[in-house]
C-alpha cells in the first residue's frame, strides 16, 4: 500500500524521530511511504484556541497537501481526531462547502497509527523488540474522540522483550490541552503532577502514548524532576528492532531522525 | 391567573453577548450586579489560590473519586444506557425547538389547576416577584428547597434586603449558609468541606449548641451531624408558612412540577407550608408526563450514583385541604433565550443539573467550584455561565478546560461540552475590538501554516531555538512569557537540527 504520512506540525518541527519511526515501521511492514511536501498543520491549535477563522486557510492547505493520497497515516490521536471532527465543521462555518466535502472525504482516508495497524492492516505483532519496562498513557483524544480502545496495548503486548505495566488512573488527562497548558499553567501543572506520580509509581523506564504533544508535556515534567523515566512515542517502540538496541540505547528513542 | 410585572428599562446587553454568525437577535443576557453568575477574578487567578489549598484538594479528590466510582457502577448496570442518553438528548432538542408553545401550555395547565404563573425576564424581576409574593403573606421567613435557579439570581440576598430570612434546608446547602460560604458544586454545594469542618460550623452557628447549658457533644460522625441538622431544621419546617423551591422538571401537558431529592427536606417544604413559590428556569420543561420516564432514570444514576433517588415529589396546582393552598410558579429567563439563539451553544440548555461532568472533570477536581466564580461550576458551568452573562463577562471560563472530553462521555443527555467550549473561545476571540498580541501571533502562524514555503522558513526559525540551549538537551527553564507558562514547571526539548520533512527530503534526494 502507498501510505501518505502526515507528520503533524509538532512532530515535524520538534520530534522528527517520531515521524521517522512511523515511516520506518510502515516500510518494514512492506508499504511504500510518501511524505507530501506541502503538509504543515491540521489547524487544531487555532480552532481550539478560538481562532477558527484563521484555521480555515490552514485546513485548506492540509486538504490540498493530501489531495492525491489514497490513505493517510499520522502518529497522533489528537490531530487525526481534529481531522475527523473539526476540519469540515470549520470550513462549513466559513461557507466553504466544497472544501468541507473534500475534507470529509480526506478524513475518511486518514488513520491514527494504532488504528491503521490493527484495523486496516490487521496486524498486532509488528515484529518489534524493545527490552524495557513500559507504561502506556491513553491520550484523551485518542481515547474519547477516536476510541482507539486497547489497540495500542495490543500492539505493545506483542513487542518482544517489553515489560508492560499498567498505569494507575490511566484515563485521567495529563493536563496538556494545547494552549491550556499555558493559559491555565497552574491547573495544568497540578494535573501533570498527579499524572507523573502515577507514572513514577509504576517504576517504568518509559512512559509511552500515541501523541507526541502529551508526551512532550509529561516528558517535560519528568525531565524537570530529573526522574529518569522518559517518554517515548508508541511509533518509536514499534519501530524498534534488535538492530536498534545497543548498550547506549537504554530508553532513548530507537530510531533517530 | 397570570401576572406580568411592570417592565423596567431593558437590560443592557453585555459586550460580546452570545451571537452566532449572522443570526444575532440582540437578546438580553443576565444583568450585572445581581445574582451569582460572575466571579470577581479570572479563572486562572482564582484557581492559582485554590490549587495551593491542600485541604480543599484532599476533600475534593476524596469526594469526586467516591461519586465517580458510584456513578460508574450504577451506569454500568443499565444495558440501554446509551439509548437512554440519546433519548434524553432527543427529548431536550425537540423541547427546545418548541419551547415557546410548551411554556404557554405549561402556563395554561398550571393556571387551570389553581396555580399562578409569573414570567421573569431576569434575576431582578424574579427577585422582585418572589419578594412581593412573600411580603403579601405577611411572613418574615421562608424555608427553601435546594435550588440552582434561586442561587443563580441571588434570591436569598434579595429577600434579606427586604427583611425576610431564608432558611436553606438541604443539608449541604445549610452547611454553606451557616458557614457564610458559597456553594461549590451543583449537587453537593459543600463538597469542599470535610466532616471535621462541618462539625465546627455546626457547633459555632446552630442555636442548639449555644448558651452555657448547651450540650456541645458533637462527634464528626455523618449520622450525628445529620441528626444535629435535623433538630435544627425540624423547628423551621413546622414554623414556616412559605416555602421556596426550584424544579427539576415541569410537564407542559399536565402542569406538573417535579423535585427529586435525597433527604426528605424537599418534601417537607413542598407539603407543610401554606404558600409554595417555585422558581424555574424556562429550559426545565418536558412535553409530556411520559418523558419523565427517561429523565428519572438518567438523573439519579448520574448525580448521586443511585438507582433511584429516595424522594420524588410531583404536584400540579393546588389541592383543597391538602398541601399548600397557594402556588406560584416563576418562570425565569435570565439569559436563557439568548443561549437558545446560539445554534451551537443552545445545547447547554439541555443540562439536567446532575453534576456528573463536575465529578469527572480533572480541572474541577483540582480547582474546586469557587474558582469558576459562578454558581454553575465545572464543565457545564464553563459553557453555561458565559452564555447566560455574555461571553465577555466570563471570558476566562471557556478556557478552563483541557478539552479532555470526560464531561461529554459522562453527560446523561450527551451535551458535547468540549465543542461548545471551543465555540465560545471563538466567540470571545471574535468579540475583541482591539487586536491582541495573541491574535497577532495566531494570524501570523495561520499565514505560515497555510503556505508551505513560509512554513518551512518558520520551522527553521524555530529550530534556531536550539542556540538558546547551548548544547544541552533542554531549553533554559527561564524563558519570557507566554512560554514561561510552560517552562516554569516543564522542560522544553531543544529543537533538532533538522525537521522531519527536511531529513526525509535529504534521504530521498529532493
Amino acid at each position: 500500500m502507498r501510505v501518505a504520512l502526515f507528520a503533524t506540525c509538532l512532530v515535524d518541527t520538534v520530534a522528527p524521530q517520531v515521524a521517522m519511526a512511523t515511516a520506518r515501521l510502515l516500510e518494514r511492514l512492506g508499504h511504500e511511504v510518501v511524505v507530501p511536501p506541502g503538509q504543515a498543520c491540521c489547524g487544531q491549535m487555532h480552532v481550539n484556541t478560538g481562532y477558527r477563522r484563521e484555521a480555515v486557510p490552514i485546513v485548506a492547505n492540509h486538504v490540498r497537501a493530501f489531495a492525491g493520497a489514497e490513505v493517510v497515516v499520522s502518529p497522533s490521536g489528537s490531530c487525526v481526531a481534529s481531522i475527523h471532527h473539526q476540519q469540515a465543521m470549520v470550513l462549513r462555518r466559513a461557507g466553504e462547502e466544497g472544501l468541507a466535502a473534500e475534507a470529509e472525504a480526506l478524513a475518511e482516508r486518514t488513520h491514527e497509527l494504532s488504528q491503521f495497524l490493527v484495523d486496516v492492516l490487521g496486524v498486532t505483532d509488528v515484529g518489534a523488540y524493545y527490552p524495557h519496562r513500559v507504561t502506556y498513557h491513553p491520550t484523551c483524544h485518542s481515547l474519547r474522540l477516536l476510541r482507539v480502545g486497547d489497540r495500542p496495548l495490543q500492539l505493545l503486548r506483542a513487542v518482544r522483550g517489553l515489560d508492560l505495566v499498567e498505569l494507575p488512573a490511566a484515563e485521567q488527562c495529563c493536563g496538556f490541552g494545547g494552549t491550556f497548558s499555558i493559559k491555565n499553567s497552574d491547573t495544568s501543572t497540578a494535573m501533570l503532577t498527579d499524572k507523573m506520580a502515577n507514572v513514577l509509581s509504576t517504576h517504568a523506564e518509559v512512559c509511552t502514548a500515541g501523541d507526541a504533544s502529551c508526551l512532550m508535556h509529561i516528558g517535560g515534567g519528568l525531565s524537570r524532576l530529573r526522574s529518569g523515566t522518559r517518554t517515548v512515542h508508541l511509533a518509536e517502540i514499534l519501530a524498534s528492532t534488535e538492530d536498534a538496541v545497543s548498550p547506549q540505547q537504554t530508553t532513548r528513542p530507537a530510531v533517530s531522525a | 391567573m397570570t401576572t406580568a410585572p411592570e417592565r423596567p428599562a431593558p437590560t443592557p446587553l453585555a459586550p460580546g453577548a452570545p451571537r452566532s454568525g449572522t443570526t444575532f437577535l440582540g437578546l438580553p443576557t443576565a444583568p450585572r450586579g445581581v445574582g451569582h453568575l460572575r466571579g470577581d477574578r479570572s479563572f486562572p487567578d482564582a484557581a492559582r489560590d485554590a490549587l495551593r489549598d491542600g485541604q480543599l484538594r484532599a476533600n475534593l479528590g476524596h469526594a469526586t473519586s467516591t461519586i465517580r466510582a458510584k456513578r460508574a457502577k450504577v451506569v454500568g448496570e443499565v444495558p440501554d444506557w446509551e439509548e437512554l442518553r440519546q433519548a434524553g438528548k432527543a427529548l431536550k432538542q425537540s423541547t427546545m425547538a418548541r419551547l415557546d408553545e410548551l411554556l404557554v401550555q405549561l402556563e395554561d395547565q398550571v393556571t387551570a389547576r389553581g396555580g399562578t404563573v409569573h414570567w421573569a425576564r431576569d434575576a431582578d424581576e424574579a427577585n422582585a416577584i418572589v419578594t412581593r409574593l412573600v411580603q403579601a403573606t405577611g411572613a418574615d421567613e421562608v424555608v427553601k428547597v435546594k435550588s440552582m435557579a434561586t442561587q443563580e439570581i441571588g434570591l436569598n440576598e434579595a429577600l434579606e434586603a427586604a427583611g425576610i430570612t431564608a432558611h436553606e434546608t438541604d443539608l449541604a446547602e445549610l452547611i454553606v449558609q451557616l458557614g457564610d460560604d458559597a456553594p461549590s458544586h451543583i449537587l453537593v454545594p459543600a463538597i469542599h468541606k470535610n466532616r471535621a469542618e462541618i462539625r465546627e460550623i455546626f457547633l459555632r452557628t446552630m442555636p442548639q449548641f449555644q448558651g452555657p447549658d448547651a450540650d456541645r457533644d458533637l462527634p464528626d460522625e455523618p449520622r450525628r451531624l445529620a441528626m444535629a441538622a435535623r433538630t435544627h431544621l425540624r423547628e423551621r419546617f413546622l414554623r414556616a408558612r412559605v416555602a421556596i423551591s426550584g424544579a427539576n422538571f415541569a410537564v407542559a401537558e399536565t402542569g406538573t412540577l417535579a423535585v427529586v431529592e435525597s433527604e426528605g427536606n424537599g418534601r417537607m417544604c413542598l407539603t407543610l407550608p401554606q404558600t409554595l413559590i417555585t422558581v424555574m428556569g424556562i429550559e426545565k420543561l418536558v412535553p409530556t408526563w411520559r418523558d419523565l420516564e427517561v429523565f428519572l432514570q438518567l438523573l439519579p444514576r448520574s448525580s448521586t450514583g443511585e438507582r433511584m433517588n429516595p424522594y420524588t415529589s410531583t404536584w400540579a396546582g393546588v389541592t383543597p385541604g391538602d398541601g399548600p393552598q397557594e402556588f406560584h410558579l416563576v418562570l425565569l429567563d435570565n439569559g436563557r433565550t439568548a443561549v437558545l439563539a446560539d445554534e451551537v451553544g443552545r445545547e447547554a440548555l439541555h443540562c439536567i443539573r446532575c453534576s456528573a461532568c463536575l465529578n469527572v472533570c480533572p480541572v474541577y477536581e483540582r480547582t474546586g467550584g469557587h474558582s469558576y466564580g459562578s454558581v454553575y461550576p465545572g464543565p457545564i458551568g464553563a459553557v453555561l455561565s458565559p452564555q447566560l452573562t455574555g461571553v465577555e463577562d466570563n471570558a476566562s471560563l471557556p478556557y478552563a478546560s483541557s478539552l479532555c472530553g470526560a464531561c461529554y462521555d459522562a453527560c446523561p443527555v450527551a451535551i458535547d461540552i468540549p465543542s461548545i467550549l471551543v465555540h465560545l473561545r471563538a466567540e470571545h476571540v471574535e468579540a475583541q475590538e482591539r487586536t491582541t498580541p495573541e491574535a497577532v501571533a495566531f494570524r501570523a502562524l495561520s499565514k505560515a501554516m497555510s503556505h508551505p514555503r513560509l512554513w518551512r522558513l518558520t520551522q527553521r526559525a524555530a529550530g534556531l531555538g536550539r542556540l538558546l540551549a547551548r548544547g544541552k538537551p533542554t531549553l533554559p527553564p527561564v524563558l519570557p512569557p507566554p512560554v514561561s507558562g510552560w517552562t516554569r514547571s516543564r522542560d522544553l526539548p531543544t529543537p533538532p537540527r533538522e525537521t522531519f520533512t527536511q531529513a526525509w527530503a535529504r534521504e530521498h534526494g529532493r
